[in-house]
């Protein structure tokens, strides 16, 4: 976790504000971010979003054996290092989180980078949604010694 | 002009998918690090919210890499509406169309209903509780299961993460709930 941290602005700021900008631009026009979609995808009524998810994850999957395979470093020359999430008990964070992330998800049509996507697009309510989401955050902080993880 | 009219149209599964899936190895090579959206709730958190729990309490600046992901994604949202602006409506199946119609939703152009993602919608019970407390079980959810579309999904799947796997099986009971038998009741 070396590249990234505090202090290192200019070069890596719009490095990452162009992925940024792409996801967002990628987001608008595949419409992963309509609700419409989100209702279709839970309701498979179309292979659109299942597609996308599909074919994403073969693309991510095929990159990471490549870089593995051929060592491939960051542009600062440092080794890339993928830790894997390692399952522990009855995870029940994943699947608790997970249920209740989905229910949100469900509702709303919007996970997190499509609920920033929207704001860009000037549906300005989802503002509202942001506000929620970081208050769940928030709350979920101050629950969390009292929740089951494992 | 061609071009812009063409790549203004909506993209298929088969083009956006992949060039999703690419952001997996641009963000590992050019940052290090792992995809993953939601972490930046904490991030903003951690910057803004007073009275913070342990988890928030760090400097917010080791995350400001991936609020500039963020900033990004909202310029890249804007960018693609005002200058991408393809059909007005999202061409959903027919059947979808029928079920949200039985659902009272009218007005299918645009990205979201009209009738329901707009401000006035807060001060109705079904509005309140589908913005607000859609976007509440979004951010609590992706903390405590600790990854979204984005880091549980795609990142996680894509690495084969076992927790990822059940992760999405949780989404996918939450989305299913939500649309089949919340939404009837609320809209």
């Amino acid at each position: 976790m070396s590249a990234a941290g505090a202090g290192r602005f200019g070069g890596m700021t719009i490095r990452l504000i162009l992925v940024g900008v792409f996801l967002g631009i990628v987001f608008t026009k595949a419409e992963v971010i309509s609700w419409f979609r989100i209702q279709e995808m839970f309701r498979f009524q179309s292979f659109h979003m299942y597609g996308i998810i599909g074919s994403a994850v073969a693309v991510g999957a095929l990159s990471l054996l490549v870089i593995k395979k051929l060592g491939i470093r960051t542009l600062d020359g440092a080794p890339i290092e993928v830790e894997a999430k390692k399952s522990a008990g009855a995870n029940y964070r994943y699947w608790m989180g997970g249920a209740l992330f989905g229910l949100g998800w469900g509702l709303l049509g919007a996970c997190p980078g499509p609920i920033y996507a929207l704001i860009g697009n000037g549906i300005t309510v989802l503002l509202a949604s942001l506000g929620a989401a970081l208050l769940g955050t928030w709350s979920y902080g101050w629950l969390k010694p009292h929740l089951p993880h494992h | 002009m061609a071009f812009l009219e063409w790549i203004s149209q909506p993209w298929p599964w088969y083009v956006a998918g992949p060039l999703i899936g690419l952001v997996v190895p641009v963000l590992l090579i050019v940052a290090g690090q792992p995809f993953g959206l939601s972490t930046s709730f904490e991030d903003i958190c951690a910057a803004a919210f007073p009275a913070r729990p342990e988890l928030l309490r760090r400097d917010w600046r080791q995350g400001a890499w991936r609020i500039a992901i963020v900033v990004g994604i909202i310029f890249g949202g804007f960018l693609a509406g005002t200058f991408l602006q393809g059909p007005s409506e999202v061409a959903i199946a027919a059947s979808t169309r029928a079920d949200l119609a039985a659902l009272g939703i009218t007005d299918f152009s645009g990205l979201a209903p009209r009738e329901l993602f707009n401000w006035g919608a807060l001060g109705t019970l079904g509005g309140f509780l589908i913005i607000v407390g859609g976007g509440f079980l979004v951010g609590f959810g992706t903390r405590y299961a600790s990854g979204c579309t984005s880091g549980h999904a795609i990142m996680g799947l894509s690495n084969l993460q076992v927790p990822s796997l059940i992760a999405v099986v949780g989404f996918f009971v939450g989305g299913l709930t939500a649309s089949w038998l919340l939404l009837p009741v609320l809209l």
